[in-house]
């Protein structure tokens, strides 16, 4: 050993050579970019397949409640349709599908024999030019496109004493089930609407029914008086059924061409599509006209009926008032998040900063606010605040007074866990004082965990505020926005004979909660430094 | 008893109560009342500082009758007296205040105790249906960790947990009630159900609440078992009893499970305590007449001794629930000391 070191010594001098002459050496640069938290979180997070799914339904329900309401054919639609309230889902492309906002029910056949005589109806023209009036036949009738009765099946009959009543299953659009109505127009609205169905052809008004004819059917609802345009009977066992001309009564059961004769009022042989009601003159008067609905609305929002997800419980599309809805519970959700967010940092970070005496009151106030009932809370909030400065803002206070105790208690014992570090004592010596310790080098620590937090706090968010307004506690619901809650907890008497009004808002609910919590647990374990490696 | 029995329980007793734990708890206990006193002071400043108002088609008399009392519970006074009579009318008499509006002139004790038995009913029978099932699936779940059936347990608590209980109570109305005719579709009232809660007809119709309550109960409870289950699995004194010879499944249910069950229980415990708050979304849905549908009224009619009493209970439980889980860790586990600093 020695001999060897001895002769590694002898080794002349002008043996040795540089190896580089020309470059100082140093340590090379790293080619690829540091990993940082982040990063690392956010690789890990888009591995997790369910989490990154559920992050995209998210970002499109987000779209949904934002670029809904903004669709220019949407924006006319956010009008109260009285007349087609609770109506299901109807499209042009699903109409044959089923998406046609239609019925399947059994039915007393006098309703079948008024819906169609609605399509009878709507196929009368009259030439005033010629004074020449086009009545359709039966079968004219049930081929028209303003025929409701999209199907009829078949039928039984029940006898309960004298009384013999015929049902039978059919399938009626309900939109087109309206028929007509009676509306009273001034004398701009009646020309604005004679010129546009002379413009483009779609008949929109229909003779007025001559009221006081014996043969007159009254059934004593101004919504559908106008659908008893025929001679009907009056009698008990047969209301409303379509007479012939020489008086006999029809039924489905019996009669296989039905024969509808009109009492439409006229004068001078003329028949009248309006009458003047409250006196004046031409000018000032108001016109009582009976248009085919369908087509009236048409004329007043320029496209057919059609509502993706139905309309509500009040006439209003439920696309539009369900992306409303989503939106404020977005907003509302958003909103709390971080205003806990900042208030839980702050607050956490204070008491673990400065422990002690601090923390330990700070610690004894949070013990109390979070003993507090919430519902006990959003209650008082709403009687004391919702008269004053609105429902909506008197929630968010209520969600904040003790939504960020959660998010301060992870702050407080992240800051305990990270503030005797050395490194903390380092900056400490070198003068830094104690915001900048805590908001420079400790807080970032806890980033992770309250993102994860805050974001979790979202579906149990959108979940209260469902709550809230389903129990009648709060009341978000307004003529131009409504809320999720508010949704179901009008649908609620309703719904099932209306399964669409509870179906929809349920299943966006219900898909909101499952995604946010899918993506706040991916978020935790990705920013949860422990999982490291673990899949790997 | 004999003697020696006696004296072993003596003895069983001075061991699991010792003098810290007997002190800790008598703190925990004085905590709470202080905490209970606090928040019981807030809401009533708030509660005070609404109008109250005369209950709508009371005669003369009642009114007169209220007003008197009013007078006598100090209404014209500052708040603080007022408190201070309240106060001393609980301590006194276990008098919480008068129902003024949905049961004239009764104490709002009253109202409350009637309303328990309904509430307490439902979620004691949701409960002891869904815990057996849930803890079945979360160790069944856990020892099949990471195979297919794990993962389809998994996928449902993610869904069952996420969705809100009145979605289930919806589906399970529409089904049961409105589609099968199998069950009603509201809880039976006192008269239908043959004078008693207890009776099989009032049962019948609690089915359909007791599901909706379940889902999202065995679907916590699967997931909270699956994860304390799988932790202890993979712990070193498992591998010690393979070591030793024991099969899998003694050891399994020898050391994990025993050892998993420790937060587990103590979780069931204060749900058993909680479910006297109930669920107020249930009890609306079902009509069911209990402690929820109780609050609800009297928000909707501005009952505030009743609000008031149902603010106190609702805090009492949470308080009691949160001391009563501390607690029972430290006489599952003798290993966790509560108390001890």
């Amino acid at each position: 050993m020695e001999e060897k070191e001895k002769k590694l010594q002898e080794i002349p001098s002008e043996k040795f050579a540089f190896v580089n002459t020309d470059a100082k050496l140093h340590d090379e640069k790293f080619e690829t970019k540091p990993i940082g938290y982040f990063k690392d979180a956010m690789r890990r997070f888009r591995k997790n397949r369910g989490s990154v799914v559920a992050g995209v339904i998210i970002l499109f329900l987000v779209l949904f409640a934002l670029l809904v309401p903004l669709t220019s054919s949407y924006v006319a639609k956010n009008v109260r349709v009285s007349e087609y309230s609770k109506m299901g889902p109807r499209t042009t492309w699903g109409y044959n599908i089923g998406i046609n906002g239609s019925e399947n029910k059994e039915y007393n056949d006098l309703i079948l024999l008024k819906n169609y005589g609605i399509g009878v109806a709507a196929e009368y023209r009259y030439d005033e030019a010629t004074n020449t009036e086009h009545h359709a036949t039966f079968e004219e009738g049930k081929n028209s496109a303003y025929q409701p009765i999209i199907k009829q099946g078949s039928g039984y009959e029940s006898r309960m004493g004298a009384n013999v009543s015929y049902y039978y299953k059919a399938n009626i659009d309900t939109y087109l089930g309206v028929g007509f109505q009676y509306y009273e127009l001034n004398n701009a609205q009646y020309t604005k609407l004679l010129n546009w169905q002379n413009e483009t052809g779609i008949q929109v008004l229909y003779p007025m029914i001559d009221t006081t004819h014996p043969d007159y059917f009254d059934c004593g609802d101004e919504k559908i008086a106008p659908n008893y345009w025929y001679r009907a009977s009056s009698d008990r066992n047969s209301k409303g059924a379509p007479l012939t001309s020489t008086g006999a009564v029809q039924r489905l059961k019996t009669d296989n061409n039905i024969e509808y004769n009109d009492i439409y009022l006229r004068k001078d042989g003329k028949v009248q599509f309006f009458i003047r009601v409250g006196g004046g003159t031409t000018e000032t008067a108001s016109y009582k006209v009976r248009v085919l609905y369908y087509n009236y609305y048409q004329y007043l929002y320029g496209v057919e009926p059609n509502y993706i997800f139905g309309t509500d419980s009040q006439g209003y599309d439920l696309a539009y008032r369900m992306a409303t809805g989503m939106r404020l519970s977005f907003a509302l959700a958003v909103l709390v998040s971080v205003i806990n967010f900042i208030i839980g940092a702050i607050y956490g970070a204070i008491e673990g900063y400065y422990g002690g005496a601090t923390d330990l009151i700070m610690e004894r106030i949070t013990d109390i606010l979070v003993e507090v009932p919430f519902v006990v809370v959003a209650t008082l909030f709403q009687l004391h605040f919702s008269d004053k400065v609105g429902a909506f803002p008197s929630l968010i206070f209520a969600f904040i007074l003790t939504g960020w105790i959660g998010t301060a208690s992870r702050v407080r014992s992240q800051f305990y866990r990270f503030k005797n570090n050395e490194y903390v004592l380092a900056a400490r010596t070198l003068g830094a004082r104690d915001a900048r310790i805590m908001w420079k080098h400790i807080f970032p620590n806890t980033l992770g965990t309250i993102i994860t937090s805050s974001v979790l706090v979202i579906p149990g968010v959108i979940f209260s505020e469902s709550m809230l307004s389903y129990l009648g506690i709060i009341q978000l619901g307004t003529k131009t926005s409504t809320s999720l809650g508010t949704l179901l907890s009008e649908a609620s008497g309703l719904w099932q004979t209306y399964p669409h009004l509870m179906i929809f808002p349920a299943i966006v609910i219900s898909l909101l909660m499952i995604c946010f919590n899918l993506f706040g647990n991916g978020l935790r374990d990705a920013f949860n430094p422990t999982l490291r490696g673990a899949d790997e | 008893m004999n003697n020696a029995l006696l004296h072993y329980y003596l003895l069983r007793y001075r061991k699991i109560m010792d003098k810290a734990k007997v002190i800790y708890i008598l703190k925990r206990i004085g905590l709470m009342f202080m905490t209970l006193f606090i928040i019981m002071t807030m809401c009533f400043i708030l509660v005070r500082l609404l109008p109250m108002s005369m209950p709508e088609g009371a005669s003369a008399q009642q009114q007169e009758t209220i007003q008197r009392r009013w007078e006598a519970l100090g209404y014209n006074k500052p708040i603080l007296v007022q408190y201070g009579i309240y106060l001393k009318n609980i301590i006194t008499r276990w008098d919480f205040g008068t129902s003024w509006k949905l049961k004239v002139l009764e104490p709002a004790s009253n109202l409350l105790l009637s309303r328990l038995a309904p509430t307490v009913l439902v979620n004691v029978y949701s409960l002891l249906f869904s815990i057996p099932i849930g803890i079945l699936l979360g160790v069944y779940a856990a020892i099949r960790k990471n195979k297919w059936q794990d993962q389809i347990i998994s996928i449902l608590v993610m869904l069952f947990v996420s969705i809100p209980s009145y979605i289930y109570a919806f589906l399970m109305q529409y089904f049961l009630y409105y589609k099968w005719q199998l069950l009603p579709q509201v809880l039976y009232s006192l008269e239908d159900g043959g004078g008693s809660y207890f009776t099989f007809k009032m049962f019948t119709s609690m089915i359909t609440p007791i599901l909706a309550l379940s889902f999202g109960e065995i679907a916590g409870l699967t997931r909270f078992v699956r994860a304390e289950l799988t932790e202890t699995l993979t712990s070193d004194y498992m591998l010690l009893a393979r070591t030793k010879g024991l099969s899998r499944r003694q050891a399994t249910y020898r050391h994990a499970l025993r050892n998993a069950m420790v937060p587990v229980l103590p979780m069931l415990i204060g749900d058993f305590l909680s479910i006297l708050g109930g669920s107020m979304i249930i009890e609306q849905i079902f009509s069911i007449p209990g402690v929820g549908q109780l609050y609800l009224y009297s928000i909707q009619q501005r009952d505030f001794d009743v609000f008031m009493m149902e603010t106190i209970f609702y805090t009492f439980i949470g308080l009691a629930a949160g001391i009563i889980v501390d607690i029972s860790y430290g006489f599952i586990d003798p290993r966790i000391r509560v108390g001890e600093r």
